[in-house]
């Protein structure tokens, strides 16, 4: 390997360790908010990306009958547990957040129906059809289960993992998809090339950590999910809802994740199963912050991209096999040397 | 007259063991009543249950509603606050974070947060200067004076302080328990958990004992501090 091509597989390792990055922050997000271990978090990547593609081929994504499911669903069982308790006062708020919002952005795909649009109003759209699925799942499947051990949690998040990934296979088919490229601008430096696709995606990633940096160093809303994150019964004491913020956790790890299934789908083949892989190596990235710290989260999913992609060079068929299996020297390094995070959280809970 | 707050016959049960049976107690807007008794006999457990950390059994009602089917964030709009044995801060956030989030029921308020935020600096100098370190690493009562400071800003119409001077020096104690004096003369009413029986009899208004779980004594707080049972039992035979 000469130096060239050293830094060729730099770029490509830091543009994909971007992607890792915007997937793992928001792993970190609902983890520390909630406690899931949220698996089909890359699942939501692959249907943003996914349902881009359907726009750009002029077809009706199968999206919005997930969306229309859940919303369904969540409605039912809000409904129910208003009623049951006596608040009927708060059902019309419940209607607006469960039955409207969601349905604006179907609402958009029906009226447009299969014609084009600008680039960015498509890329909106996807983004907006997408962004309620996590927040409905996590009212359907995990707020009623706020109170059960981690372990726990991640079978249910792993089953609803296998639930909506089948899903996008009826709804998307078994075709790979790859979306128009959001940028064909090339820039040489030397004798390297670097691509504008590249660019944006470390661009990308790195305005969502400063916007996402701003946001719980700035803002009330911030604060308090960071309260939440450290202290469940303080935060109940002092009028914060667990449940309020485990929704807005999952909304803005939403984001995230939408953004970066729209800067993926450019530049890889994406199947209705391909959100999996990108999810379990962000996640190999956020181990390394042990789920909890932000900075090292992302720096951990940028090493994990510059790994994928020396290992690739070496030996492509080898790649995901070297990437996890550096997951085992990682939790070897953190149980030895971190405090056991879970333990402790779930000694609070007991007490 | 109704009540401010009135417990009635309540029970609270930490699986089959219950820890407290059958208590009753109320309060009248505008008094300090304090609960004094033994380790272990149900003290913490019946704040809990007032605010909605435990569920119970009986009736709470709070200014004319009854809190049952109030889940802890409404109670805590409604204008009750609990101050925890556990204090319960938020470790890795700033001293002024801590506080602002006290106010989080009532943040649109922005005016009046400002302003509660300068009464609770300057009731507390001491958090004043320290309003950028982390909670997690103040001393054992500076971090009871940012609990009680951060319960402050949710403006609370009924405080439920659980052992309040637990663990300070002698001087901080009279501080607290001036604070707390002080608390009632701006309307808050207080019910106020104690070991401290001495201090507290002396500032509140009434008093209940609870021992097993069960209240033992009940009186004026001026009347109990004289009564020969609790002199014995909670005041170490002087006062
Ligand atoms: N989570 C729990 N599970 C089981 N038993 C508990 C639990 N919490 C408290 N208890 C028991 O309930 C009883 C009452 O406890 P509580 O904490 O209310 O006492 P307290 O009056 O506040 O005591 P102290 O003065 O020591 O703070 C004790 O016997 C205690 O062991
Ligand atoms: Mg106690």
């Amino acid at each position: 390997m000469n130096l060239e091509i050293a830094l060729l597989l730099a770029q490509d390792g830091i543009a994909n360790g971007a992607i890792y990055v915007l997937v793992a922050l928001g792993t970190v997000l609902i983890f520390t908010v909630t406690r899931v271990i949220f698996v089909p978090f890359g699942d939501i990547a692959a249907y943003a990306a996914l349902t881009l593609a359907s726009f750009q081929l002029e077809r009706t994504p199968g999206t919005i009958w997930l969306v229309m499911t859940l919303a369904g669903l969540a409605l039912a069982m809000e409904v129910y547990t208003l009623l049951r308790r006596g608040e009927a006062h708060r059902l019309p708020m419940a209607l607006l957040h469960y039955a409207v919002l969601p349905l604006i952005p179907i609402a958009a795909v029906w009226i447009v129906g299969g014609q084009r649009l600008p680039m960015a109003a498509e890329i909106a759209l996807a983004l907006a059809l997408v962004m309620p699925i996590a927040p409905l799942l996590y009212r359907i499947a995990f707020r009623p289960l706020a109170d059960a051990p981690v372990l726990v949690l991640l079978i249910v998040a792993l089953a609803v993992h296998f639930a909506i990934s089948g899903l996008a296979l009826l709804f998307f088919g078994p075709e790979g998809f790859r979306t128009e490229p959001l940028t064909r601008a090339m820039f040489t430096i030397g004798t390297i090339v670097i691509t504008g696709q590249s660019l944006l995606i470390v661009g990308a990633s790195i305005v969502f950590g400063l916007l996402l940096f701003l946001f719980f160093g700035r803002t009330m809303a911030g604060k308090a999910l960071r309260a939440t994150a450290i202290n469940r019964t303080g935060a109940r004491l002092v009028g914060i809802r667990p449940a309020a913020a485990g929704e807005l956790a999952f909304l803005l790890a939403s984001v995230l994740a939408g953004t970066s299934g729209i800067l993926i789908g450019p530049v890889a083949t994406l199947y209705y199963d391909s959100g999996f892989i990108l999810g379990l190596k962000a996640f190999v990235g956020a181990i390394i912050g042990g789920l909890v710290s932000y900075p090292v989260a992302a720096l951990g999913a940028v090493f994990v991209g510059l790994l994928e992609s020396y290992a690739s060079f070496w030996n492509s068929s080898l790649k995901e096999v070297v990437v996890f299996a550096s997951l085992i020297p990682v939790l070897l390094w953190r149980s030895l040397t971190f405090a056991h995070l879970e333990d402790e959280d779930e000694a609070e809970d007991a007490a | 007259m109704s009540a401010f707050l009135e417990i009635d016959d309540i029970h609270v049960a930490y699986g089959k063991m219950e820890a407290v049976r059958g208590v009753s107690l109320s309060l009248q807007a505008g008094q300090i009543v304090t609960v004094i008794g033994p380790n272990g006999a149900g003290k913490t457990t019946l704040l809990e249950a007032t605010i909605g950390l435990l569920p119970s059994r009986g009736r709470i009602v709070f200014d004319g509603i009854d809190l049952r089917r109030l889940e802890i964030e409404d109670r805590v709009a409604r204008g009750l606050c609990l101050v925890p044995e556990r204090r319960e801060l938020f470790g890795e956030l700033s001293v002024i974070d801590n506080l602002l989030l006290g106010a989080y029921a009532r943040r649109r308020d922005r005016e009046g947060v400002r302003q509660d935020l300068a009464t609770v600096f300057e009731r507390f100098a001491r958090l004043a200067e320290r309003r950028n370190q982390l909670a997690a690493t103040l001393s054992g009562g500076e971090r009871q004076m940012l609990a009680l400071g951060r319960a402050l800003m949710a403006r609370p119409r009924l405080l439920l302080l659980d052992e309040p001077s637990l663990g300070l020096a002698p001087l901080v104690v009279r501080e607290i328990f001036r604070i707390i004096a002080s608390l009632r003369s701006s309307g808050v009413s207080i019910l106020l958990v104690e070991q401290n029986a001495l201090a507290a009899l002396e500032t509140a208004d009434y008093a209940y004992v609870l021992e097993t779980g069960e209240i033992a004594h009940s009186g004026a707080a001026a009347a109990l501090m004289h009564d020969p049972k609790v002199v014995a039992t909670y005041l170490g035979g002087q006062a």
